[in-house]
C-alpha cells in the first residue's frame, strides 16, 4: 500500500511518503506533484519516515521535483531509512537532494 | 494525437493484449503499464511470452504469439496491465531440433530476450544461483530515460587520451579502497577523486555486460573460482547487475549511468571492452541462454556438421558478419553510446569479427566496415584486439578504414624485451617510440594503443618480480596462461627482503613506465601498476575473486615514490603536445632541430641498426608549432644496460638549460641543473627538459 500526502505553504512544500513507492503508485504522486508546476516552489521536503521502498519509479518522482518545480528548488528528503539512503547514494541523486 | 491502435484486442487469464510494433526489439514501455515485446527469429514455428513476477519460480501468465502477431520473422505484441518494476520475462521458441543441421529448437527452454535492457538472476555478485528454477538469467524492463543534466560523450581526441584498464570489481573490492560500496560502480565513483589526481583522462572497463561469474565456477583447495573477468557475454545490453550495488532495486542501469556522468564531469572518457566473438552458452554440451534455442544458426558459426566453429577458443563463434547479427551488434553499441554515453570500445579478440560465415578471413568485414562509417559511432573510439585464438593476427594490418585503433602487442613484446636488456630490440624499439611507422604508417600513430601490461599476463610489478607465471591458484597445474612473457624477477623470484633487488625492481617499474608514457601513440596504464600492485606471480587471474585481482591501496601508501612517478609523468605528457602528434613526423620543425631525434652517448650519434642497450632520444617542442608557452627540448636518456653510463646531451640553444623532470634511479635529482651530460646508474633512465634559463 501506498499514500501520500502534499503540503504546500508559501513555496514551502512538504510530500508525506508512505509504504511502498513502485511503479504501480508513482504516476498518482507525479500527477499530484505536476499540479505545482510554475508556483514558485522554493524547497521540496520529501517525508520518508514512513517510506518503505524506493526504486525506478520513485526516483523519477524525484527527479521530476527537481527538473520541474523550478530551477532554484532545493530539495530535502528527512527521516530516510538505510535502504532509501543507499538506493539515493547509489544512483547519484544524492547530488542533488540533502538527506537530513 | 490519441493513438487508435494503443488498445487491447486479446485477452487470457486476465491479461490484456494486443499485436505489437515490431521495432525496436526487446521490451519497451509505452505507457504507464503498457509494455511492448518484439524478437526475432528466422526458423521458429512458433514462440510464448512468459511472464514473471520477480524472482518467481512459475510465470504469471504465458501467451502465445497469435500467428497475426508475426511479421516477417519478427514476433511482437503489446500487453497490458504490468508494472515494470516487478517484472521478470522470457520467451520459448518450438522449431526443428536437429543439431546436424544447426537447429536447437527446444519449446521447454525458457530464453532470455537478446534484447533485454537489464537481466536479473545474478544480482548479488557471488550468490549462489538456485538451480532448480528453469529460468536462470530473467530479463528486465527498463524506462530508457535518464537525466544526463547536459552530459554527453566527451570527444577527447584520440593522440590526447590516456588508457588506464581497470575491473569494476577488482579496482575497489578490498577493504584498503576505504569505499562504501565496494567491488561496485557506486564504488568506483568514490575513486574519481584518486584517478583525477593521477591525471589518467579514459578509463576502459572490463567486461561489464551481463555474465555469470558461475559459469564454469569450480572449487580450488577450499577457494570457490569463478568466471571472474567476464569475458563471456549472456546479454549484450545490461549492464552486469552484479557490479551494481543497487541491483537488488533493479537500479544497475542507473547507478552505471550516474558512474559514467561523474567520470565525464571530471574529465574521464569511458570505453568498454567488448566481447562479441563469443557467448556464454559455450559448445554443444552447454547450457540453453538465449540464442541457441532462439535463432541457433543465425547467431552462430557451425560446421557442416551442424559444430560450433571455435575461433574464441571458448566454445563457439558468433556469425557476426551474418546480416541480423551485425544488426545486433551495432543496435547494441549505439545503445550503450546513446543511452549511457559510452566513450568507446574495445573489442576482445577482433579479429573474429573479420571472418565470414564459413570462417575465412575477409578483407573487408562488413561489420567493422559498418562499425567504423556508422552515424551514431561517429565519434566513437574503436579499439580492437587484432587477434583471435583460431591464429588470426592482424596488428598493423587490422581492416580500419581510418577508424580503428589497435591494442599494438608488439609494443609490449619490444619494451618488454628492452627494459630487461634485450639490446636486439634497440632498433625496434626505435620504430615503438615514434608510434610505430612501421606498422601504421598508411594511418597514423592514433592507430598504436601502445601498452607493456594489460589485464592479460603480469601487472607491470610482477613483470620485474618473477621469470615464471605462478598460477596454481587457478586450479590447472599451472599450465594456463602464457609462458611468454619476457619478464625477469631482477635476482628472485617473488618476494625478498633483498633491498637491492627491490631497488631495481622499483626502477625497472618507472623505466618502463616512462618509455610508455614518452613515446607517440596512445598509452595504455593497467590498474594498480602505478603504486606497484602485484597478483603474486598470477598471469591469469581470470578465475581469481580474491587478493590475487583486488587492489591493495595500502601499496599506494608504501609505494608512494612509484606513485609519484607516474603522476609526474602524467602530467608531463599532458604538458607536451610533441609526445602526442600523431603523423609520425620527425624532421626539422621551427626550433630548426628534428622534431624527434635518436641519440648514442654521444649526441647525434646511434647506430639504430645494430643492438644497442644505452641511448637517448629527443623531442624539440617549438611554441611556433605546438600551443605552448615557450620553446623546449625533452631529451630522455635511456640506459638498459647493467652497467652505469654517462650519456652526453645535445648542444640546445644559447640561453636554454637542462632540467631533470625524473629520474627512476633517485627521485632527489628532480628540478636539479644539468650541465652537458648525465650519469646513468645501471638500468635507469632520466628525463631532462631543456628550457630558458
Amino acid at each position: 500500500m501506498f499514500d501520500f500526502n502534499i503540503t504546500e505553504n508559501n513555496g514551502d512544500m512538504t510530500v508525506k511518503l508512505k509504504g511502498r513507492l513502485d511503479a504501480t503508485v508513482a504516476p498518482q504522486l507525479h500527477a499530484k506533484m505536476s499540479e505545482f508546476q510554475g508556483k514558485s516552489i522554493k524547497k521540496v521536503t520529501f517525508d520518508a519516515g514512513e517510506l518503505e521502498y524506493i526504486a525506478s519509479a520513485g526516483l523519477r518522482v524525484i527527479i521530476f521535483a527537481k527538473q520541474k518545480l523550478g530551477a532554484d528548488t532545493e530539495i530535502f528528503m528527512k527521516d530516510v531509512s538505510e535502504d532509501v539512503q543507499s538506493v539515493i547514494e547509489m544512483t547519484g541523486c544524492d547530488n542533488f537532494v540533502t538527506i537530513i | 494525437m490519441i493513438r487508435i491502435d494503443d488498445c487491447p484486442t486479446h485477452e487470457l487469464n486476465g491479461i490484456k493484449y494486443r499485436c505489437g510494433r515490431v521495432r525496436p526489439f526487446g521490451a519497451s514501455i509505452i505507457s504507464n503499464d503498457a509494455i511492448n515485446f518484439s524478437i526475432f527469429s528466422k526458423d521458429a514455428e512458433a514462440c510464448e511470452l512468459l511472464l514473471y513476477h520477480n524472482g518467481e519460480a512459475e510465470p504469471f501468465a504465458v501467451i502465445p504469439f497469435p500467428e497475426e502477431f508475426r511479421i516477417g520473422n519478427v514476433f511482437s505484441m503489446i500487453v497490458y496491465g504490468l508494472d515494470y518494476e516487478n517484472l521478470e520475462y522470457g520467451y520459448r521458441f518450438d522449431g526443428k531440433y536437429a543439431p546436424q543441421e544447426g537447429y536447437w529448437f527446444d519449446k521447454t527452454k525458457i530464453l532470455l530476450d537478446p534484447y533485454a535492457k537489464l537481466v536479473s538472476g545474478r544480482d548479488t555478485w557471488g550468490e549462489v544461483p538456485d538451480y532448480s528454477n528453469t529460468f536462470q538469467h530473467r530479463g528486465r524492463v527498463i524506462p530508457e530515460d535518464y537525466d544526463w543534466e547536459g552530459d554527453k560523450p566527451l570527444e577527447i581526441p584520440m593522440n590526447d587520451l590516456i588508457i588506464y584498464e581497470m575491473h569494476v570489481r577488482s579496482f575497489t573490492r578490498d577493504a584498503s579502497s576505504n569505499v562504501k560500496y565496494k567491488g561496485t560502480f557506486a564504488g568506483l565513483l568514490e575513486k574519481i577523486p584518486y584517478l583525477k589526481e593521477l591525471g589518467v583522462n579514459c578509463v576502459e572497463l572490463l567486461p561489464i555486460f551481463e555474465f555469470d561469474e558461475f559459469e564454469n565456477s569450480r572449487e580450488n583447495n577450499g577457494e570457490r573460482l569463478y568466471n571472474y573477468w567476464g569475458y563471456s557475454t549472456v546479454n549484450f545490453y545490461a549492464p552486469k547487475a552484479g557490479y551494481a550495488a543497487s541491483a537488488p532495486f533493479g537500479l544497475a542501469a542507473e547507478e552505471l549511468k550516474n558512474m559514467v556522468k561523474q567520470l565525464h564531469k571530471a574529465g574521464i572518457e569511458v570505453i568498454l571492452d567488448v566481447v562479441f566473438n563469443h557467448t556464454a552458452e559455450g559448445n554443444e554440451q552447454g547450457p540453453y541462454i538465449s540464442y541457441r534455442g532462439i535463432d541457433n544458426r543465425t547467431y552462430y558459426l557451425l560446421t557442416p556438421e551442424g559444430y560450433y566453429y571455435n575461433f574464441s577458443g571458448c566454445g563457439n563463434t558468433m556469425n557476426c558478419n551474418n546480416a541480423v547479427v551485425r544488426n545486433c551488434i551495432l543496435d547494441c553499441l549505439r545503445y550503450w553510446v546513446s543511452d549511457y554515453h559510452i566513450d568507446g570500445f574495445r573489442f576482445d579478440l577482433a579479429s573474429i569479427l573479420s571472418r565470414d560465415e564459413n570462417g575465412a578471413p575477409m578483407t573487408s568485414p562488413p561489420l567493422l566496415e559498418a562499425l567504423a562509417h556508422d552515424a551514431v559511432l561517429g565519434k566513437s573510439k574503436l579499439i580492437a584486439e587484432a587477434w583471435d585464438a583460431g591464429g588470426l593476427y592482424q596488428v598493423g594490418s587490422f581492416p580500419a578504414w581510418g577508424r580503428w585503433a589497435e591494442w599494438n602487442g608488439k609494443y609490449r613484446d619490444c619494451v618488454r624485451k628492452f627494459v630487461k636488456s634485450g639490446a636486439e630490440c634497440g632498433p625496434e624499439l626505435v620504430y615503438r617510440l615514434q608510434g610505430s611507422p612501421d606498422l601504421y604508417s598508411n594511418r597514423s600513430a592514433e592507430a598504436s594503443i601502445n601498452f607493456i601490461t594489460c589485464h592479460d599476463g603480469f601487472t607491470l610489478y610482477d613483470l620485474v618480480a618473477y621469470n615464471e607465471k605462478h598460477n596454481l591458484a587457478n586450479g590447472e597445474d599451472n599450465r594456463d596462461g602464457s609462458n611468454d612473457n619476457d619478464s625477469w624477477n631482477c635476482g628472485a623470484e617473488g618476494e625478498t627482503d633483498d633491498a637491492e633487488i627491490n631497488a631495481l625492481r622499483r626502477r625497472q617499474v618507472k623505466n618502463a613506465a616512462a618509455l610508455l608514457l614518452l613515446s607517440r601513440g596512445i598509452p595504455m596504464l593497467l590498474s594498480g601498476d602505478e603504486f606497484l600492485n602485484t597478483q603474486s606471480g598470477n598471469n591469469n587471474a581470470y578465475c581469481q575473486d580474491n587478493l590475487i585481482s583486488w587492489l591493495d591501496w595500502k601499496k599506494s601508501e608504501e609505494n608512494k615514490d612509484v606513485l609519484e612517478f607516474f603522476k609526474t609523468l602524467i602530467a608531463f605528457r599532458k604538458a607536451h603536445p610533441v609526445l602526442r602528434r600523431t603523423d609520425f613526423y620527425a624532421d626539422k620543425n621551427s626550433t630548426d632541430y628534428p622534431e624527434l631525434s635518436f641519440h648514442g652517448i654521444n649526441p647525434w650519434a646511434l647506430n639504430t641498426s645494430e643492438p644497442f642497450l644505452t641511448f637517448g632520444f629527443m623531442y624539440a617542442e617549438s611554441q611556433k608549432d605546438y600551443p605552448v608557452a615557450e620553446d623546449a627540448f625533452i631529451y630522455c636518456a635511456v640506459n638498459a644496460h647493467w652497467e652505469e653510463h654517462d650519456i652526453k646531451l645535445p648542444v640546445i640553444p644559447e640561453g636554454m638549460g637542462w632540467e631533470v623532470v625524473a629520474y627512476s634511479g633517485d627521485d632527489a635529482l628532480q628540478h636539479t641543473r644539468i650541465e652537458n651530460q648525465v650519469h646513468l646508474m645501471p638500468r635507469s633512465l632520466m628525463l631532462l627538459i631543456g628550457k630558458k634559463i
